[in-house]
């Protein structure tokens, strides 16, 4: 199958059921290239990197043929938490692939 | 493809040894190990004993050991350099190896760590994840708690008493 940001958000909703998804094609010259957002009830009470794992499992496939994947997985209790942050500090909102350098100043 | 017919043809064909390597290769259930037997013979599912022995050795001999792309002074990919900022930003050591010049680390390094991307990080031989995870730990202040318990003083760490992450001086 065709890895498209369709089929990949396809896998990710009926596996995660999420209560907020967002799946960037970020391709290019390098490769395919996608940026998620997933905000599930399935990721309470596990870390940060059993949730990815979970995910890299999903589309272990997918992951030998795609040049680059970012992964940010929030449950929605965390996700709410930081959508107030970031209405509080608007500065603070990271570009996916930007890391940050820690020069903000509040 | 029904599993049996194609045992009974192979059968026909080959000797029992290529139809056990075979069938075993259609009839497994899928699993984290699927995806590395569809490639080449090369790159099953096992790491070789010895190879395997030197990246112990690596990860458990250094506080901080990380599977880049590049360098450190040159990293050749946007998250292994965000990975060597994060540490770099903390000030602390950490030793590297570049999976682009050694193809066979680079496909091994995916089994050991049953993780698909570059980069990798460990800390006192323990894995910790990507780029993704080392970012988030830094933004939550967890990355300065983390290199505590490994025996590391963040260069952060006063700035992270202060619930602020900013650049050191």
């Amino acid at each position: 199958m065709e890895i498209t940001k369709d089929n990949i958000e396809k896998k990710l909703r009926d596996e995660f059921e999420p209560v907020y998804l967002n799946v960037d094609d970020v391709s290019s010259g390098c490769g395919l290239k996608f940026d998620t957002t997933i905000v599930s009830k399935k990721f309470e009470g596990k870390q940060l990197l059993a949730r990815q794992r979970l995910v890299n499992d999903l589309l272990k496939d997918e992951m030998t043929k795609i040049h680059a994947f970012t992964q940010k997985t929030y449950t929605p209790d965390e996700w709410e938490k930081k959508q107030q942050k970031t209405i509080t500090n608007p500065e603070c909102e990271t570009k996916t692939m930007n890391a940050c350098t820690g020069d903000c100043k509040k | 493809m029904n599993s049996s017919l194609f045992r009974r043809v192979i059968q026909q064909y080959s000797s029992i040894r290529a139809l056990n390597n075979i069938s075993a290769r259609f009839t497994s259930s899928s699993s984290s190990s699927s995806s590395a037997e569809s490639k080449t013979p090369a790159e099953s599912s096992s790491i070789d004993p010895q190879f395997k022995k030197k990246i112990d050795d690596f990860i458990k001999s250094n506080k901080v050991a990380v599977f880049i792309k590049g360098e450190p002074d040159a990293p050749s990919c946007g998250f292994s350099k965000a990975v060597l900022q994060i540490l770099n930003l903390h000030g602390c050591d950490f030793k590297s190896q570049n999976i682009l010049d050694d193809q066979r680390l680079r496909d091994t390094m995916k089994l050991y760590s049953n993780w698909p991307t570059f980069p990798q990080i460990y800390f006192d031989g323990e894995f910790v994840g990507g780029c993704d995870i080392l970012l988030h730990m830094h933004q939550s202040g967890e990355l300065v708690n983390e290199l505590k318990k490994i025996g590391i003083q963040s260069k952060l760490s006063d700035v992270n008493n202060n619930t602020t992450p900013s650049s050191a001086n």
